[in-house]
């Protein structure tokens, strides 16, 4: 089951560059949010603030708090590896390990964390490749193909059942379609689609079209700040800033 | 490049409150145990890299200070005379490692007169003038010859070069440049210039190789921009190339100076080991790692062991300098230009 | 020859330039076939006087005493098994511990420091290997032994092992680093089954660099090892080596020595050979597939 998210004062830095403004959000728990914006914005340094994978960049600092559930995640005493365990990652580019078979790749999170139990883990990598609509196509080949033998959009589906294996909470998805074709693109979604019964995702997008196919609430950042958020619908048809409106009219970047 | 960091130091997450973990993982559906186990290992993991990592000071620390400890005596009783006299007398305990000193550098001075155009004329030829199916192979050949055990140079240096030099080589330096005085005496095929020879043959791959990679560093635009003038390639390969990369290729001959000031079995075995100071290339000679691979074992006495851990220290202090000035030359050139891989 | 004509254009390439440059193209052909020529020479010797003397008594046998002929190497073989085996297990785990370390924690002074170490101990000729090591094992064991010979070829091996380990390591991508985090796995769990085993192709090519590195060394062995003419597998008693052993017959006044060190070193240039051919092609089938 997914978790709430709540976000307050947010911010977050490169060096000494301040590249987010205090960041105030609210994600309900099964919820699909998209986070828009031009390149640059933040969006992405805002999601990697989710699972503290913001702060493995040298040289960053963050500041506020994030509670997912009920957990403070910046509290001290919150290890950053429990809370990336419950806080699923699809990166933009996809990236399986490459040296692993495709089996492996999905059961790495959980054999990594000292998981064992080889019957109950065939069931869980059987189950997350279905979950991420991948498992008709590699069932025959699961121990022997290398992970970075797929095509992009499988090797991206690949990524997406290896972080549900570890049924996470939360799914954070940073342009997870960007390297892909179409054809992925739309089975990517209509996964998302799928995926919002049992988790809550975040996901980052640079195609307006994307976040309003798949998401119910969507932000809208720009220069490090959020500047709306609201029902992806309400920000589509009627934002109520005019700086949204601009962005999504296109007369801007 | 990317630069891997530890994720977990940052200020926000130090501390060890067992309450919030707790309370993480009774959420989890799946039983996921040992965080705590998990960050003592990720301490003791990093201990344990950084331990090999001070493993290699440690080593190289030790070293030095075994060096000069034993080498004490030698260098109370002889001062710096010990590196002017002339004399390797163990008998009456005189000790003089002058004539090691210039065995050492007269042989790898003969090398690098050898090596050095040779390494350039090959260098040249992979990077500007092979075909792209010549290049890997004699990359790759090259590779082979620089991985040819230093005690297999020997065998063949005793058993074919020295006859050949005995027979062909020396008579007709004798009578082409016998007036020089380089060339008099005796060829008993084993001396000074079988040594040099030898050595040359060792160093060529390794002076080649990085004057290849540092050639290959050199943009290809900065040809383009000669030939473009009307430049015949010799000319191209003089202003763009060796200019250029000049820096790098000094450095290049320079680690291929400290290999061969450094180098024991092969030079051993056909330098003929005579601590003498001869003008002719033709006679005896002897090196300072020669004479520790031969005398070390059955140094009698304290002064003689520590006479010749002495030499070990100076060939160290010697490599030492000539290697670091040249892996700063070589990292002066290369610094920051994408280097063309191997065979490209 | 050059005519003074004004359009550069009509002016043909002055003779001396012809000349400097069919000189160049001829001197380069010509170094590269000198210095290829000792190579093929080296290997047709090492053939040639070497084939004929490799039979199972010489893989098998010891040496016999001077004046009997026969005998053979494998007690060297062996022993230079033991020897490079205990130097596997000091130089190898140090090596690539030292390269982790380059690698995910080295961007500060310490790993300056350890860097440049690394490179010095690189550059220490191995005859002072020899002299330190004696120094550290032989002198406090009050013998030589085929521990100390492994302790000076390990301590050889670990410079190669950590730079090839740490170069590898800064290839392999972030992303992989960053999902492997993602993931929720313990940082250490992350480097080793993740970040190094992405890169275990290009660590094993150093590794056994390394290794036929120092197969070939003898100078490091000759006050270590020391050599034996027995068979011996005690690693705390002097021990025979093939290097070793090649260079006590080739300076002998014996000409069946001499075969028999023709042989050994057709054995142990084969043994190197291999390994750096393996190299090779493992690399030039790419060494990160699939990584980036």
């Amino acid at each position: 089951m997914g978790v709430g998210i709540e976000v307050r004062n947010l911010k977050a830095w490169y060096g000494n560059t301040e590249a987010l403004h205090s960041v105030n959000m609210q994600m309900g728990a099964n919820q699909v949010t998209a986070l828009i914006g031009p390149s640059g914005c933040g969006k992405s340094t805002f999601v990697r603030c989710l699972n503290r994978m913001h702060e493995t960049i040298p040289g960053t600092k963050v500041e506020g708090d994030v509670r997912i559930g009920s957990t403070d995640i910046y509290a001290n005493g919150t290890p950053a590896v429990e809370v990336r365990r419950r806080v699923g990652m699809v990166f933009q580019k996809p990236n399986p390990f490459p040296t692993m078979s495709i089996y492996d790749n999905v059961a790495a999170g959980l054999k990594l964390n000292g998981f064992r139990n080889r019957h109950r883990l065939d069931e869980i990598v059987e189950k997350s490749l279905k979950q991420a609509a991948l498992w008709d196509e590699v069932k025959d080949t699961l121990k022997k193909k290398s992970g970075a033998s797929l095509s992009g959009g499988q090797q991206q589906r690949l990524c997406i059942a290896r972080a549900l294996a570890v049924e996470p909470e939360v799914l954070l998805m940073d342009e997870p379609a960007s390297a892909l074709d179409p054809i992925s693109t739309g089975k990517i979604e209509e996964l998302i689609d799928e995926l919002k019964a049992n988790y809550t995702i975040v996901i980052v997008t640079h195609n307006m079209q994307q976040a309003a196919r798949v998401a119910g609430f969507t932000g809208f950042f720009l220069l490090g700040t959020l500047v709306e958020f609201d029902k992806t619908e309400k920000i589509f048809t009627n934002p109520s800033d005019k700086r949204t409106e601009d962005y999504i009219t296109g007369r801007f970047g | 490049m990317v630069a891997p960091h530890n994720a977990l130091r940052k200020p926000v997450s130090s501390g060890d409150q067992a309450e919030s973990v707790m309370r993480v993982v009774a959420e989890k559906p799946i039983a996921v145990r040992r965080s705590f186990a998990d960050r003592f290992a990720d301490a003791g993991f990093r201990w344990l890299i950084t331990l090999c990592a001070l493993s290699v000071l440690a080593i190289v620390g030790f070293f030095v200070y075994e060096l000069i400890v034993n080498s004490q005596p030698s260098l109370k009783e002889f001062g710096w005379h010990f590196f002017v006299g002339q004399d390797w007398d163990p008998v009456s305990g005189e000790f003089g490692a002058l004539p090691f000193i210039y065995g050492t550098l007269v042989s790898s001075f003969l090398a690098l007169l050898i090596a050095v155009p040779l390494s350039l004329g090959v260098a040249i030829y992979v990077t500007e003038m092979a075909p792209g199916w010549v290049r890997t192979p004699i990359s790759f050949l090259m590779e082979l010859l620089a991985a040819i055990p230093s005690v297999i140079y020997g065998l063949w240096a005793i058993f074919v070069l020295a006859p050949i030099l005995r027979v062909y080589v020396g008579p007709a330096l004798a009578k082409s440049l016998g007036w020089t005085g380089f060339f008099s005496g005796p060829v008993y095929g084993i001396g000074m210039l079988a040594a040099g020879v030898i050595l040359s043959i060792m160093i060529v791959p390794i002076i080649a190789s990085i004057t290849r990679d540092v050639m290959a560093a050199i943009p290809q635009t900065q040809r383009e921009a000669v030939l473009a003038l009307g430049a015949t390639r010799w000319e191209m390969v003089r202003i763009a190339v060796l200019r250029n990369a000049r820096t790098g290729i000094i450095g290049a001959i320079i680690l291929g100076l400290g290999r061969a000031l450094g180098e024991t079995m092969a030079v051993t075995m056909v330098i003929g080991n005579r601590p003498d100071i001869t003008k002719s290339l033709f006679a005896p000679a002897y090196t300072m790692a020669s004479v520790i691979a031969n005398e070390f074992t059955e140094a009698t006495g304290t002064l003689y062991a520590s006479a010749i851990v002495e030499v070990g220290l100076a060939l160290f202090l010697v490599t030492l300098i000539v290697n670091a000035l040249a892996q700063m030359l070589v990292w002066m050139t290369t610094r920051g230009m994408p280097s063309r891989a191997h065979g490209q | 020859m050059a005519s003074r004509a004004l359009g550069s254009g009509s002016q043909p390439i002055s003779w001396t330039r012809r000349l400097s440059n069919s000189a160049l193209t001829i001197f380069a052909v010509v170094c590269s076939i000198l210095v290829i020529v000792p190579l093929f020479a080296i290997f047709a010797y090492l053939v040639i006087k070497g084939i004929g003397s490799i039979n199972w008594a010489f893989l098998t046998q010891a040496p016999k005493p001077v004046g009997e002929t026969g005998g053979g190497m494998g007690n060297a073989i062996v022993g230079s098994g033991i020897i490079l085996g205990v130097a596997s297990l000091i130089g190898i785990p140090l090596g690539i511990g030292a390269g982790v370390y380059l690698a995910e924690y080295g961007r500060n002074w310490l790993g300056n420091a350890v860097r440049f170490t690394a490179d010095v101990l690189n550059g220490i000729p191995s005859i002072v290997v020899g002299i330190a090591v004696w120094s550290l094992v032989v002198v406090t064991q009050r013998h030589f032994s085929a521990l100390a010979g492994g302790v000076a070829l390990g301590i050889m091996m670990i410079p190669t092992v950590s730079r090839a380990t740490e170069e590898m390591l800064l290839l392999v991508p972030r992303t992989i680093r960053e999902a492997a985090w993602g993931l929720g796995i313990s940082q250490w769990r992350a480097t080793l089954s993740v970040t190094l085993k992405t890169a275990s192709a290009g660590v094993i090519t150093g590794v056994m660099l390394a290794f036929a590195r120092a197969a070939g060394e003898t100078a490091p062995l000759l006050f270590t090892a020391f050599g034996n003419q027995f068979w011996s597998f005690n690693v705390n008693q002097p021990m025979a080596a093939l290097p070793l052993q090649i260079f006590v017959y080739a300076i002998s006044p014996y000409d069946d020595w001499h075969r028999l060190a023709w042989a050994g070193a057709l054995v142990l240039i084969i043994l190197i050979v291999g390994a750096v051919t393996a190299v090779r092609v493992v690399t030039s089938r790419g060494m990160m597939k699939g990584a980036t």
